[in-house]
């Protein structure tokens, strides 16, 4: 039956709209692939040596010990952020002969053929490898060790799928969760309760008795169980349809009328973002980040490294633009064919996708005021963000969509569907960062701190003022991209 | 209105549509006939620029639709359910229509009074967003909207399946008087020979994307219809 899967899954891959475009990204993943690659298993092999230097009074392996639980918690959160879950389109197979719990496993196998599991095998191994025979550990002392602490590192596999599931189905599910997580590092940073010294002491313990490497081991089948549990639980059809009876939400966003002619599209476009899981996330998602500037701006290690802030103001007035902007017009995928034959010419389309992203960087650009509590010239720097971001980045990113044809679905089950939720969208989101961080650099660094923010600030009026020949060059663009969007949009499934 | 002069289209080397010349005039209720793969759906595409022509060009009201954009405002369709817009409530999507074709809230208002017997009583006021209606009642809501604005031209595929069979015959009477009263040039396709028949003033056959039958409505047409596709059958 695995067999089977892969073969349906090979298909799939080889043959879905967004093939070429993936193939691209992915050569890109694998050159960064083979760089964290020889990146780990360097520093896995380097360790012990570097270790023994800093801290030449203590046993490295127990050093690493008391690290573990923080490399742990660090892993997690970058397989929260970047790791993307395994998809599998099930309505098809749930009429089949097959039974459930095969193709519950076979997802979950799947997620275990991941880079991010293989990484750190070659941080522990090496490192395990050197501690036996360039120093004479005890070997099976070292085998239980290796054993636990892949153990974990798969335990992190699934336990990231599990919160994944439950984030993109609620959102406040996961508050409890970090919360938790952000008391625990309190108080063990504080020293009031040493958890992370536990941890280390445990896995000293399970060098000396090695057989206590079935905890780990343990611990791992409990988790994997506990996902076969839950995603066999969810599949039904009908496993999302709870909420669907209830009455719909008929707000009519009647302000939008003061936008003249793009005011249909923009209220269709706050109905679209309102009534579905998918973008209304990134509303969310938004709110979240404006507080990403209270980690840099209070720290006394930026300060003279204003180009720091520019990375910051960009991203706070932008998040929006980036979360939601990457993704026109595959939100309106679903619908795209009427959109192309309804009266709507293609250039206001556009404009009011324009005139939306606009619209909520102006907003995040108010709400990023109150950082003028760390200085004008940090408010100064945001608004300036916010003009390039208009100018600059949301042309830029209009221009990206048109390369768009993946679908997505907005209202199909939440079951394993993370459409986008992967490295590649962060990917996507580099240019649109980096570009501005590079020209102040280089003119905060050669002119002045003002002169580089003028630069900017006007970069983004020179842009906004070319709207309309940007416009109409985004429109020549999407009107030869038509044919091929509207047959990319038409495939289901990933 | 429409006039097709030399249009193909090629899928990998497979012709699925091949006209020479078809000119559809002005008010005219327009049927297409013909089995699965016969070019049906890829016409409406190319009527309606979704796809692009291998060669030749469609002129709707002189304007070549590949070209420009200049025959959205008077002409509409429904091709299937992806026209809908399933995160809004029929009536929402009704008033949206309505902004695209510059109609207000109080011209939709007044415009779907006409359809109550249509609806009913199962669309409007319901509180259910489109994405949770049937099949048939999704389909109601599609055409209704094509008809929003006094289009000059409207494309229905398939306008009858699905459909309960009270809402069948409504939906012939409803559009037998639009082309008769308004003057609208409608096109349908259909696979249901006597729908077409009591529908269209003309009724084409396609057999693999060639016009192979081009007919005015008769009371002898149901029969040659029914005939010609049985001539398979009989054969074998």
């Amino acid at each position: 039956m695995f067999k089977k899967f892969a073969w349906l899954e090979w298909k799939s891959f080889l043959r879905s709209a967004s093939f070429g475009k993936s193939l691209g990204l992915k050569i890109l993943m694998a050159f960064l692939a083979l760089y964290f690659s020889a990146m780990f298993l360097f520093f896995g092999i380097a360790l012990f040596p570097v270790l023994k230097k800093l801290y030449p009074e203590q046993d490295p392996l127990m050093v690493v010990n008391g690290f573990a639980l923080a490399y742990f918690t660090f892993e997690l959160i970058f397989r929260f952020l970047l790791q993307t879950l395994p998809v599998m389109d099930i309505k098809s197979l749930m009429v089949l002969p097959i039974k459930k719990k095969s193709v519950v496993h076979f997802v979950l196998f799947k997620s275990l053929y991941s880079f991010y599991n293989l990484l750190p095998l070659l941080l522990i191994v090496p490192f395990g490898l050197y501690c036996i025979v360039k120093q004479g550990y005890s070997l099976y002392g070292m085998l239980g060790w290796m054993t636990a602490m892949y153990s974990l590192t798969l335990c992190m596999n699934f336990l990231n799928f599990i919160i994944k599931k439950r984030f993109t189905e609620n959102l406040k599910a996961l508050i409890p969760v970090v919360a938790t997580g952000i008391i625990i590092g309190l108080l063990d940073y504080f020293k009031l309760f040493d958890i992370s010294g536990y941890f280390g002491d445990f896995l000293n313990t399970l060098f000396h008795n090695p057989y206590l490497a079935v905890i780990p081991v343990m611990l791992l089948l409990i988790l994997y169980n506990w996902n076969l549990q839950n995603l066999k639980g969810k599949f039904y059809l009908d496993a999302d349809l709870k909420g669907k009876s209830k009455a719909a939400n008929t707000r009519e966003f009647g302000w939008t009328r003061k936008f003249g002619s793009i005011a249909p599209f923009l209220q269709q476009d706050l109905k679209l973002i309102w009534r579905n899981k998918r973008p209304k996330t990134t509303i969310y998602l938004s709110f979240i980040f404006l507080a990403y500037g209270l980690i840099f701006y209070p720290n006394e290690t930026y300060q003279g490294m204003p180009t720091f802030f520019v990375f910051v103001g960009i991203f706070i007035t932008g998040i929006f633009m980036i979360n939601f902007g990457q993704f026109v017009p595959s939100w309106d995928a679903s619908y795209y064919q009427m959109i192309m034959a309804q009266n709507i010419p293609m250039r206001q389309y556009l404009a009011s996708k324009m005139g939306l992203i606009t619209f909520s960087v102006v907003v995040l650009a108010i709400l990023s005021t109150p950082y003028v509590y760390f200085g004008w010239d940090i408010l100064l720097l945001n608004l300036a963000c916010a003009l390039y971001n208009i100018g600059i980045n949301i042309p830029i990113l209009l221009f990206a969509g048109s390369f768009n044809k993946k679908r997505i679905d907005l209202d199909k089950s939440p079951f394993m569907n993370y459409q986008g939720t992967g490295a590649s969208q962060w990917l996507v989101g580099l240019p649109l960062i980096f570009l501005p961080v590079l020209f102040f650099w280089v003119i905060n660094k050669f002119v002045s701190y003002d002169a580089a923010v003028g630069f900017l600030a006007v970069l983004g009026l020179i842009g906004l003022l070319l709207r309309p020949n940007l416009l109409s060059f985004l429109t020549q663009r999407y009107r030869s991209r038509k044919y091929v969007m509207i047959e990319g949009f038409k495939q289901k499934g990933e | 209105m429409i006039t097709a002069t030399n249009l193909s289209k090629v899928y990998n080397g497979n012709k699925v549509l091949d006209i020479e010349h078809l000119n559809i005039p002005s008010g005219q209720n327009f049927g297409l006939v013909g089995n699965n793969g016969a070019g049906k759906t890829t016409f409406f595409s190319l009527l309606l620029d979704l796809i692009q022509p291998t060669t030749g060009n469609i002129f709707n009201k002189d304007i070549t639709v590949s070209q420009s954009e200049d025959w959205k405002p008077f002409t509409s369709s429904f091709i299937d359910e992806s026209f809908l817009i399933g995160y809004l409530t029929p009536e929402e999507y009704f008033y949206f229509i309505g902004d695209l074709r510059n109609r207000n809230k109080a011209d939709i208002d007044s415009f779907l009074t006409r359809f109550d017997d249509f609806f009913n009583g199962e669309i409007i006021g319901r509180k259910k967003y489109l994405r949770d209606l049937s099949k048939g009642n999704q389909k109601k809501v599609g055409i209704v909207a094509a008809l929003i604005g006094d289009p000059e031209v409207v494309i229905l595929d398939e306008p009858f399946a699905n459909l309960d069979p009270t809402t069948q015959i409504r939906l012939k009477k409803l559009l037998k008087e639009l082309s008769h009263i308004s003057g609208t040039t409608i096109l349908i396709s259909s696979h249901d020979l006597i729908h077409v028949t009591e529908v269209c003033d003309r009724i084409v056959v396609l057999d693999k994307g060639v016009i192979v039958r081009d007919m005015e409505t008769s009371e002898a047409t149901l029969n040659e219809l029914e005939a010609y596709f049985s001539a398979e059958i009989a054969e074998s």
